[in-house]
This record gives C-alpha cells, sequence and structure tokens, in this order.
C-alpha cells in the first residue's frame, strides 16, 4: 500500500504574483528552525501547529486551479520552512510534474543535502533562494543560526544546474552594509543558475503578529526600507 | 429583393431580403488580430468639444443634487424636443434628450408621482397642465400596478422581502437593434412592419392577435416620429446610411429615440463597433475617411453616451447609486465560424477611454473568449489596469445557447439582439426569506405576521434538516408573490408605458424571459453551513421572536473553493428557479435568474436582521454573488472558483462577481499585471465563470476603501512577499501601506 502523506499546512494563497513566474498558487507550510528577527510570518515558526492535509486533498485543491496556473505560472511552497516537510513535497511534486505544473520552492536554504533534500530538487523547476546573511557571524546574530549551510545550498544548486531566483531583505543597517553588500556580490557571481536578483524591502507589518504571540519585537527601532535603501543596495549589488 | 445605393460595395446576402443584421456583418466584417498602433489620437475638435463637456460637467455636479436643468413642462416622447446642441461647430454626431445637454426631460407614462417627487428633491415643480393630464385623463404604469397589487403583494414588498421592483420606475433591460436603423433605414423598417400586419390578418381574431396589431402600430407610429425627431436635426433617415459618419449618426438616433421614450433602470446599446466597422472599413478603402477621422465619430459617439441623464428621485439613488443608465455596450468575443468578431472599430470604442479619460459610461462590455485574439486580450487588460472601466461576460458560456449576436442589457443579461427581450424583475431576498422560516412568515425587525402563519422554529439550537424543510416552504411561498407581483407589473408597463421604439426595432416573434434574480445568496449560504457544520443558538426577544444568533464553533465560508458550502449556494439557485417555474408567467414568458444586486446590497442589508452565519443586522450583503466581506480567506482565485460553480443554465440571467485588486497585487510590471490578469480571465471563464467586474485600484481607491471598506472585500496588499487584506489593517497600517505603496513604490 502506498504510503499516506501528509502535510502540515499554515495556509493557501490561490492567486499570488510576486513568488515566483506568473500566477502561483502559494502552498504555506507550518515550521520553522530558524529566529528571523524581522519575520513576518512569525506565526508559522512552531513545529507543531497549522492544519494537517493529506497529499490528495492538497494535490486536488492545486488541480482546481490549473486552469490559471498552466500558462505561465505554477505553484510556490513557502512557509514556515517547506524543506523541513521535504518528503511530503517529493510525493507532491512527482504528481505536479506529471501534470507538467512548474514547481518551485521559497526556502533559507538552512539544511543539509540530504538524499531526501536531493531527491526533491530534481522535481522542483526554480528555487527562491533567501540569503539570511552573507556574513556568518551577523546571520547567527540575526537568524540564529551561521550561514554555511545555505551558503552551500547555493553551490549545490548551481553545481546541479537548478535554477533560482537569490532573495535578500533588505533591513537598513543590517543587512545592507558596503561590505557585506560586496561579499554577497561576490559570491553570487559565483553561483552559475542565478535567474534574478531581487531585493525585498524590510517592513514592520507582521509585527503585529509577535505581539499577538506575546513576544518582543526587537527591531523596534530599525526603520523599515525605503527605495533609496533599495537603490543604494541594487547600486552596490551591480543589479537593475 | 431590397436594393439601395447605399449599399455599393457591400456583400450580398439574406440581408437583403428580410431584416437580417447578423447574416449583413458575417458577408462583411473584416476580423482583427494586430495591435493597437494604428490608433489615433483626439483631434483638436474633440478636444474643445470634450473640455466644454467637462464644464458642463462641473455645473452639473455643482447643482442642487447633481442636477443641471429639468423642462418640467414637455412631456418627452420620441420627437417631442426641439434639437438640442453642446457647440454646433464642433458636434460630429449630434442629438440630445432635450433642447439643452444635461437637462433632464420628464416621462411621466410611468408614473406621475415619482416625477412630481423628483422635481422637488431638485427644487422644480412639474408644469400644471402635465399634472391634470396625468392626475385627470392619463393613467400611467405605476397607478395601474397598484390598482391590481393585492395584499400579500404589498406586504411582500413594504417588509422588503421582494424588494427594487420596477412598479414606480421604468423596468428597461430592453435593447433595440438600433442598426437597423443604420442598415435599412427607416422607410423599409415600416413595410416590414406592414408586411408583419398582413401576417397578423387572420381570422381567428383573438385577444393576443389583436393585441400584437395594436403593438405593431404602435411600433410603427414611433418610428414615424423617428423620423421626425432625426429631421429636427436636418437628417432625412428614411433611406440606409450611405457612409460611417450617417450609420453611427443613424443608429445613435435610434438609441436616442429610446432613451427619449423611456426612462428605464438600464438604457443598453446593444453590441454596434463591428457593425459599424464594415461602414468605417468602406470609406477608409474608398479614401473618403482617414483613422483620425474615423476616432472622431467614435469619440463624439461616446461623448454622447456619456452624457444620457434621467430624471430620478434620490431614493433611486440608493438603490443603485451614482446615477447610472447602462449604456451597456458589448464588444468583442468568436463567430460560430471561429473567426473573432474583434474588429478595428472594437479598438476605437476602447480608445475613448485614452481620447477621452475613464468614464463609467457607456458601460463597456468585453465578451471574453478564450480564442480572442492575443493582441486584443492584452488591450483590454492593459485598458482595465489603467481605468478600471471594463467589465468581462463568458462568450464561450453564452455562445452555446444565445449565437453570436447578442448583447448585455444592463450588467450581465445577455439577450439575442432584435430577437429577444425581457420583463425586468429586481429581486428576492432570500437571506430575509431564511429568517421568515425561522420566524413563522414574522419579520425578524417589525415583528409583524407578513406572510400567512407558519409554525416556527421553537428549539434552542437550529437543526438543519428542520430549517431546510421550513425555508424551502418560505421560498414556495415568495416565489409565488414574487411572480404574481412581476405578472402585474409587466402587464401594466405594456399597457400604460409601452416601449414601442425599442419593440420596433426587433423581429415580429422574439423570446421573453421573465427575469427574476436573488439577493443574499452569500448569507443564506453560510447561515445554512453554519447550521449544518457549527452549532447556532437562536437568541429570541421577550414575545418569542428570534433576533439574534450565536454560532459556536467554525464553518466552512462561502467563496473559499469549499464544496461543502458552495454545494449549499448551488441547491438555493436551483431549488428557487425551479419554484419559480411552478407559476404560469405573463405572455408566458420564460423564467430565469439572476444573482445580481448591482449596488442595492447595501439597502437589501439594511433591511434585514441578524443572520445565523454571525453578519449583524443592518450589514450590507456581498454584492451580487460575491461572499460576504472578509468571508474569503484563500485569496481571489479560491472566489473565483467558487462563483463558477454557480450553474449559467439555472442562472442564465446573469452571475456577477467585483473583484477588486491593487496593482502590486496583480504583478511588480505592467508587462506582468497584463499576462496575469489575462490569465486569471482565461482560467476563470474556462472554470465556466459568467461575468467579472476588474477593479485595480491605486491610491484615491485605497483611501475610499478606508472609509467603505464592504466594498473592497477582496482587496490584497502583498509586501515583500507576505499578503495582508488591507481592511484587516489598522488605519495606522492603511496609511502606511498607502504612503509605501504609492509614494515610495518599489
Amino acid at each position: 500500500m502506498e504510503k499516506e502523506y501528509y502535510a502540515n499546512v499554515h495556509s493557501i494563497e490561490s492567486f499570488g504574483t510576486v513568488d515566483g513566474p506568473g500566477i502561483r498558487f502559494v502552498l504555506f507550510l507550518q515550521g520553522c528552525s530558524l529566529k528571523c528577527k524581522y519575520c513576518h510570518n512569525r506565526d508559522t515558526w512552531p513545529i507543531k501547529g497549522g492544519t494537517p492535509k493529506s497529499l490528495d486533498e492538497i494535490y486536488n485543491k492545486i488541480m482546481n486551479y490549473k486552469n490559471y496556473i498552466c500558462p505561465s505560472g505554477g505553484v510556490t511552497v513557502t512557509g514556515g520552512e517547506p524543506l523541513l516537510q521535504a518528503d511530503f513535497l517529493i510525493a507532491l511534486f512527482k504528481r505536479l510534474k506529471a501534470e507538467n505544473i512548474h514547481t518551485c520552492i521559497d526556502t533559507s536554504g538552512m539544511v543539509a543535502i540530504s538524499k531526501e533534500i536531493q531527491e526533491l530538487l530534481n522535481l522542483t523547476d526554480l528555487v527562491l533562494l533567501d540569503i539570511k546573511h552573507i556574513n556568518n557571524e551577523k546571520c547567527k546574530e540575526l537568524t540564529g543560526m551561521g550561514n554555511s549551510l545555505e551558503l552551500n545550498f547555493a553551490k549545490y544548486l548551481s553545481d546541479n544546474n537548478i535554477q533560482m531566483w537569490i532573495r535578500q531583505v533588505i533591513v537598513p543597517g543590517i543587512t545592507d552594509g558596503e561590505e557585506d553588500l560586496k561579499q554577497l556580490k561576490e559570491f553570487i557571481k559565483s553561483l552559475k543558475t542565478v535567474q534574478k536578483v531581487e531585493l525585498l524591502p524590510y517592513h514592520d507589518m507582521g509585527k503585529y503578529k509577535w505581539k499577538n504571540l506575546g513576544d518582543l519585537y526587537t527591531l523596534e527601532d530599525i526603520p523599515t526600507a525605503t527605495s533609496k535603501d533599495i537603490e543604494r543596495a541594487k547600486k552596490l549589488l551591480e543589479i537593475e | 429583393m431590397m436594393k439601395f445605393e447605399q449599399w455599393e460595395g457591400f456583400k450580398c446576402g439574406d440581408w437583403q431580403t428580410e431584416i437580417n443584421v447578423r447574416d449583413f456583418i458575417q458577408h462583411n466584417y473584416t476580423p482583427y488580430e494586430g495591435n493597437s498602433d494604428f490608433l489615433a489620437g483626439p483631434t483638436p475638435k474633440t478636444e474643445k468639444l470634450w473640455k466644454e463637456v467637462l464644464e458642463l460637467y462641473k455645473k452639473e455636479h455643482d447643482s442642487t443634487g447633481g442636477v443641471l436643468d429639468i423642462d418640467t413642462k414637455t412631456i418627452s416622447t420620441v420627437a417631442s424636443h426641439e434639437a438640442g446642441y453642446i457647440d454646433k461647430e464642433l458636434e460630429t454626431i449630434v442629438g440630445l434628450q432635450t433642447d439643452a445637454p444635461l437637462k433632464r426631460a420628464i416621462m411621466p407614462f410611468g408614473g406621475i408621482r415619482i416625477v412630481e417627487k423628483s422635481c422637488e428633491a431638485y427644487g422644480r415643480k412639474v408644469d400644471e397642465e402635465v399634472r391634470n393630464i396625468f392626475h385627470n385623463y392619463r393613467k400611467t404604469h405605476n397607478d395601474g400596478v397598484f390598482d391590481v397589487y393585492t395584499p400579500d403583494i404589498r406586504a411582500a414588498r413594504s417588509s422588503h422581502l421582494i424588494t427594487g421592483l420596477p412598479d414606480g420606475y421604468g423596468r428597461g433591460r430592453i435593447i433595440g437593434d438600433y442598426r437597423r436603423v443604420a442598415l435599412y433605414g427607416i422607410d423599409c423598417l415600416i413595410e416590414e412592419k406592414n408586411k408583419e400586419l398582413e401576417v397578423l390578418d387572420v381570422d381567428n381574431f383573438t385577444e393576443e392577435v389583436i393585441r400584437q396589431r395594436e403593438e405593431i402600430r404602435e411600433q410603427i407610429k414611433a418610428l414615424e416620429a423617428l423620423k421626425v425627431m432625426a429631421s429636427k436635426y436636418g437628417f432625412d433617415i428614411s433611406k440606409p446610411a450611405k457612409n460611417a459618419q450617417e450609420a453611427v449618426q443613424w443608429l445613435y438616433f435610434g438609441y436616442l429615440a429610446a432613451i427619449k421614450d423611456q426612462n428605464g433602470a438600464a438604457m443598453s446599446i446593444g453590441r454596434n463597433a463591428t457593425f459599424l466597422d464594415i461602414y468605417f472599413e468602406r470609406d477608409l478603402k474608398n479614401g473618403t475617411l482617414t483613422e483620425a477621422t474615423a476616432q472622431e465619430i467614435m469619440d463624439h459617439f461616446i461623448m454622447k453616451l456619456r452624457m444620457v441623464r434621467f430624471l430620478r428621485t434620490p431614493e433611486y439613488n440608493e438603490l443603485f447609486s451614482g446615477d447610472p443608465v447602462w449604456v451597456t455596450e458589448s464588444i468583442g468575443g468568436m463567430g460560430v465560424d471561429g473567426r473573432t468578431l474583434v474588429t478595428k472599430n472594437s479598438y476605437r470604442l476602447l480608445h475613448s477611454l485614452e481620447n477621452l479619460g475613464p468614464a463609467p459610461e457607456p458601460n463597456l462590455t468585453i465578451l471574453w473568449s478564450t480564442r480572442l485574439p492575443e493582441n486584443f486580450k492584452k488591450y483590454v487588460t492593459k485598458l482595465s489596469i489603467e481605468t478600471s472601466s471594463l467589465q468581462y461576460e463568458n462568450d464561450d458560456l453564452m455562445r452555446i445557447t444565445l449565437g453570436d449576436d447578442y448583447g448585455i442589457a444592463c450588467c450581465v443579461s445577455p439577450m439575442k439582439i432584435g430577437k429577444q427581450m425581457q420583463f425586468f424583475g429586481a429581486r428576492a431576498n432570500l437571506a430575509k426569506t431564511l429568517l421568515y422560516a425561522i420566524n413563522g412568515g414574522k419579520d425578524e425587525i417589525s415583528g409583524k405576521q407578513v406572510t400567512p402563519k407558519y409554525e416556527p422554529i421553537s428549539s434552542e439550537y437550529l437543526n438543519y434538516d428542520e430549517v431546510m424543510e421550513k425555508f424551502d416552504q418560505m421560498m414556495e411561498y415568495v416565489a409565488k408573490i414574487y411572480i404574481k407581483a412581476l405578472n402585474a407589473i409587466h402587464y401594466m408597463h405594456d399597457k400604460y408605458s409601452y416601449e414601442a421604439i425599442e419593440m420596433a426595432l426587433h423581429d415580429k416573434d422574439f423570446i421573453r424571459t421573465m427575469a427574476c434574480g436573488i439577493a443574499g445568496l452569500s448569507v443564506v449560504a453560510d447561515s445554512l453551513s453554519a447550521i449544518k457544520y457549527a452549532k447556532v443558538k437562536v437568541i429570541r426577544n421577550e414575545a418569542g421572536l428570534a433576533v439574534d444568533y450565536e454560532v459556536e464553533g467554525d464553518f466552512p465560508k462561502y467563496g473559499n473553493d469549499d464544496d461543502r458550502v458552495d454545494q449549499i449556494a448551488v441547491d438555493i439557485v436551483k431549488r428557487f428557479l425551479s419554484k419559480l417555474q411552478k407559476h404560469q408567467t405573463y405572455r408566458n414568458s420564460k423564467h430565469t435568474l439572476s444573482i445580481l444586486t448591482i449596488t442595492s446590497n447595501v439597502v437589501y442589508g439594511k433591511a434585514t436582521g441578524n443572520t445565523p452565519d454571525g453578519r449583524s443586522a443592518g450589514e450590507p450583503f456581498g454584492p451580487g454573488a460575491n461572499p460576504l466581506h472578509g468571508r474569503d480567506t484563500n485569496g481571489a482565485l479560491a472566489v473565483m472558483n467558487t462563483i463558477a460553480k454557480l450553474p449559467f443554465q439555472n442562472a442564465e440571467d446573469g452571475i456577477s462577481y467585483t473583484f477588486s485588486i491593487t496593482p502590486n497585487t496583480l504583478g511588480k510590471t505592467e508587462e506582468q499585471r497584463i499576462e496575469n490578469l489575462v490569465n486569471m480571465l482565461d482560467g476563470y471563464f474556462k472554470q465556466t465563470g459568467h461575468h467579472i467586474n476588474v477593479n485595480v485600484f491605486d491610491r484615491k481607491l485605497l483611501q475610499d476603501a478606508m472609509d467603505h471598506p464592504e466594498k473592497y472585500p477582496q482587496l490584497t496588499i502583498r509586501v515583500s512577499g507576505y499578503a495582508v487584506h488591507f481592511t484587516k489593517l489598522t488605519r495606522e497600517q492603511q496609511l502606511d501601506v498607502i504612503n509605501r505603496t504609492i509614494h515610495e513604490r518599489i
């Protein structure tokens, strides 16, 4: 008998347009092991919580949107950290690829490249890789974890010809130091499969979620990113 | 075989031996699959004239109640007024409803009191002689209806169980085939009508035959009056139009006659762009017209359509806010032979939005097919994104039953042009019907027994099967009263305010539908879902009347693509239609149903108490088939999938969905926004959705959304990969989004 797969789901968005190309069915999975100080989805952290949903249920739901996503969009899995539920995603993506649906994962890449992860990445058309911080120490300070895993992850994608978009959240004074961005630029240059670099301006609209959970929001004094900040960062990264 | 020199250069066909505009189009039109590069900007004449119109708009806006002037003396008929102009020297297309622009006419055949009330509301008084005639000598539609209304109809009406009925205003929603005026000329049309009279010279001289003979005679008189009206502007329209300018002018005179004769709720104009394109192509080919002058003709035509005005009471505006007239023009679609019906002139008509700026009228309606030329899809979606002025309807769905020469009346009602009309029937409030089922026919607000006494529900918690049984019985009752009311209304409308000129532009035999409607569908679906999947406790007042409900636990909500509740909505639509079908309709019209409220969802909500889904008394319903504000949590496509499940074959009069989105949510760049909107529309219509209003808002609208969140149920903001419902943000956050997404857009 075939194994029954379940995912722990935070929510779905049937009409995503910013997480990958075209119209995206966006699946938000529950659970993340990082503790990014600027996280706007604080409620997706706990591994427990969320709603368990079966593979059939999710697959059937996605198929309800085939008419919209097939021409040039697809499915994006985000979270939380989707790679924490890799076995489920392997099963899901196998079925999606059989229907010729474009698959995309939005991740921090903070996992070891296990056999399972390799299998999943083989079924993934595009990875949105969110580089938390190019500086190991600062990364640890910001997220609770150093960056060696994610940099390795990026190299793995590059070496195995898996397409990626690099994402960097611009948090003024924290992720946009001149030296750091120059270093990031060099790192990106070393990768062969980067299709796009996206800078995401830091905003504090997820702050209320921290408060709802009784947590302290430590970036209280950090300003949100302005278009000026973004322009400056773009220049340093030499991107459009 | 008819023969006119004005037809030179046209390909022959059946259209020359009978009145058959579709056949003329099919033989002569030129499909266009190219892009919009050929279009011309406004001519100096257009710019000058439009400036004058804008000044008139301003004056109108600053006048009492937004009414510039009223002719309180002249009873409006097809040829009643002298010629009126904005600026004669500049106008390529002429003709106004009265002798001056934006001056409103009185049309007392529908009802004299409503005319008096309207005049008073704007500080005028109806002429004494007119009052004398209509109070003492000439009966009106409104008088007729109230002569025959029964106590049960009156009760259902005053308790808002059945609302918005066209018993105090013109029914509208009839589209004359105005193209016939241009193609055939009036004399030919009169000749055809005389032939129809010959057919009706029969031995079995029944009431039906007599009535039809009388109607056709009225139609002939109206056609004669139309010739007189045109002659006041210096045109002889007895013969066909000989060029594009005349074709637009002739066609517009036909429409003008209709809006001088009838103050109908919706006075739609049909499907004209492609028909007119044939004339434009002929003139462009023989060198008598340039693209700039072709565009000028269309722009001036559109200006006229933007200036249509009716005299209406402020209460009417509460039902349908913003002084709408629904000059609906249907554009695009595919022919049954697989060729697109998009022509260059489809572009010209839409291009007026760029040359003159966006406007709510005419109500531009795109008949969308997944097979439309890609260039056209991109052009219309681009316009949608820039102007929020377009609506879309599913041509692939409607073509099955309506062919390829239908048009939309009002918002969503499709009808074959010149071959079909409807008896407009407003809508029944099914949310209130549900509350009556629970209270045994007593009104939840007044406590009055409105329907005959039914057994009320007495249990503390609502039981789904019991509620359904009683709701079914109450729908049965409402359907009966509803059809009774509509039969009375349309009998009297035909008798006292017959649309002779519009019907003169129809075939002798045509389809009539009895267009009923539903309000409050999503409230009913959610209420029944709450009763079925959660626990709903009834709160009763001292008199034992159920006045409020407590919902314990969660339940599936309409608008999330969840079959558990969506199928309840589907079932209600089917059930209610089948109940209506049990009752004989006036003139054997076919029962149809719409799920459309226009803006009246607010008024209906106001008149409806607390509902078992947790909606509070007085809160607006969702408009049309929309979910209730804030109930949808799975994004836009989930809502579309829910609405697309509602069966068009059981709601042939249309299923309306209003969709609003911010530019940034639709996509990051203009190119992506266009691509996403095209794919979204293709997807929605493949799912068999029927209609969609597309709003793409920016700052101004977001500010409005802050003050009226109920109007923007779907408004989503995405910032850096995270989505929030705009209306769920605090005021401070909303201001933040407005400032950041607009001023500092990244």
